[in-house]
């Protein structure tokens, strides 16, 4: 659906806010491009719809290049900007009318009265945009973005600064747009968004695309997961029988922790071998990683 | 072509104006009146007929241009400033909409409006003086061409402001002084041959001049000659819009 080739962007102050990247992203795909604040997420999208000026490389939409087809590629695009840019004195329906229109749309009272139910905006259709909440107004955007049907939608941190109904309103949303076979990419702050709707995950970091995997894969590969094994009695240090294990030990000897990767792990052979080293085991309890934990590992240069 | 783009836009300009209503209308069929009560009633029973029209008939032309410069240039200009100020533009940026739709979209709903006020400022006149328009074809025509060439100048204004006083600086100290000083209210005929040698580097003279043939049959300035400068500055600021897109100028990053 998205394929994007040796993609750069340098300011004529020299700034490099992208660097030669490459992704292709399929028919379907939730995206979730993750990176620190400055890292090059909004303009990467930013160039793919056309707001930003590529210094090198190439686009593509559909099959559509976004420069030289500009019309069809642009067409199946819908984007939720970051900011709230509204047009304040304009109503929810006009506003929502104008971005269908803008989009090569006829009229459709219809397909708005649709699209404004399903975002819950129905009984605010002829409210003013200044009048709305912020959360109402990141509404307004995401309907304005959907009015023309697009078959892919850039979501550029889409719940930044939104309540947690509504958070998990526009991941119901999104949900129901991939369903119907949109395309979502989307940028986010909240590595819990992420974590939750995405298939695949890229991290972006100085411009550079440092990592693209699937979401589950990456878990498996970049998570840690750690066994605790609380004590009966507390051991002044780890028994010598279990050295090859690389246990640590809690500072009051109370816990043996086993840390291991996502692939297969030799937690059976600890538990096979704790009674013969004479370690009695009150209780136990894994944790696994969770993406924000991968994440900061990966901008960290871990 | 875009049609619904264009339509789109077209109509959100319009709609804009009927919620400025009193702003955009009244505001200048009222300064427009008081115009005609100072310089037509008041001072223009005193002036003598120039070239066998009355005072208070010939400023009637340029008074309608006056206001057609002026509101053609604050409402192109204003109309793609105020997306870039607020930041909406991103969505006409992201659409599949090219140069030439976004530019007949805003010139087109600019110069609709502008046109309006000229005609209502035309009827408005017809209440304070007899009026006698003997080319109204061409009238309409240079009605027209100066909306659509000084709506295209402010919708260059509207993209190199970064300001709202750069909004403002050039109609107020360029285009209102030229338009003050191009003939609207007096022949240049009048003027001393070097001041009148100087007026003919104004084109707004050429504008006023082309537009007053239009009304009364005669004008300082031969009406193909009027007709040939307007028609420059439309294609120069056509050409200054080209490139505008062609670079991205103060649009894109």
């Amino acid at each position: 659906m998205l394929s994007i080739r040796n993609l750069s962007k340098t300011y004529a102050s020299g700034f490099s806010a992208l660097k030669d990247v490459s992704l292709d992203i399929a028919p379907g795909e939730i995206f979730a491009l993750l990176g620190p604040n400055g890292a090059g997420k909004t303009t990467l999208i930013s160039i793919v719809c056309g707001l930003v000026r590529p210094t090198g490389g190439s686009a593509t939409i559909g099959g559509h290049d976004i420069l030289h087809d500009y019309r069809a590629a642009r067409a199946l695009v819908g984007l939720v900007p970051q900011e709230l840019t509204t047009d304040a004195f304009e109503t929810v329906f006009a506003t929502v009318s104008f971005s269908r229109g803008l989009f090569g749309k006829p009229r459709d009272p219809a397909r708005i009265e649709q699209i404004l139910r399903d975002l819950s905006l129905w009984d605010k259709k002829d409210n003013k945009i200044i009048t709305l909440s912020g959360g109402m107004k990141r509404r307004v955007l995401i309907a304005k973005a959907l009015s023309h049907e697009p078959r892919m939608l850039f979501l550029d941190e889409p719940t930044a600064g939104v309540d947690v109904e509504l958070r998990h309103d526009m991941w119901r949303v999104v949900r129901g747009l991939r369903d119907k076979g949109v395309t979502i990419i989307l940028t986010t702050h909240y590595l819990e968004e992420a974590e939750e709707m995405a298939d695949r995950i890229g991290v972006i970091q100085r411009g550079e695309l440092i990592l693209v995997e699937e979401k589950r894969a990456l878990m498996q590969k970049l998570g840690r997961k750690h066994l605790i094994l609380e004590l009966a009695e507390p051991v002044a240090a780890v028994p010598p029988a279990l050295a090859a294990f690389g246990l640590e030990r809690s500072e009051d000897g109370t816990t043996l922790t086993f840390a291991y990767d996502g692939g297969p792990s030799r937690v059976g052979d600890l538990l096979r071998e704790l009674p013969a080293a004479g370690v009695q085991v009150r209780d136990l309890k894994t944790e696994e990683s969770s993406l924000e934990d991968i994440f900061v590992g990966l901008v960290r240069g871990k | 072509m875009n049609i619904h783009a264009i339509a789109a836009i077209y109509r959100f300009e319009m709609a804009r104006t009927g919620r400025t209503l009193l702003q955009s209308i009244v505001a200048p069929v009222v300064s427009t009146s008081l115009y005609f009560v100072v310089f037509g009633s008041a001072i223009g029973s005193h002036m003598n007929e120039i070239a066998g029209v009355s005072y208070g008939a010939f400023i009637v032309p340029g008074l309608i241009m006056l206001g057609l410069l002026t509101q053609s240039i604050s409402n192109a200009s204003f109309g793609i400033y105020f997306p870039r100020f607020v930041g909406t533009i991103y969505e006409l940026l992201s659409a599949p909409v090219s140069p030439l739709e976004t530019v007949i979209a805003y010139v087109g709903a600019a110069a609709t409006k502008s046109t309006m006020l000229a005609l209502i400022t035309l009827a408005t006149a017809a209440f304070f003086v007899d009026l006698r328009i003997d080319h109204p074809f061409w009238m309409i025509g240079f009605m027209l061409l100066t909306a659509i060439t000084f709506s295209l100048f402010g919708f260059i204004i509207g993209i190199w402001a970064d300001n709202f006083e750069k909004l403002q600086l050039i109609p107020l100290l360029i285009v209102t002084p030229l338009t003050f000083l191009g003939g609207s209210f007096y022949s240049i005929d009048m003027l001393p041959p070097f001041w009148r040698t100087v007026t003919l580097f104004n084109p707004v003279v050429y504008l006023v001049s082309g537009f007053r043939w239009s009304f009364f049959g005669a004008s300082d300035i031969h009406v193909g000659v009027s007709l040939g400068m307007t028609l420059a500055f439309m294609l120069a600021c056509m050409a200054i819009v080209f490139w505008i897109f062609r670079t991205g100028y103060r649009l894109k990053r």
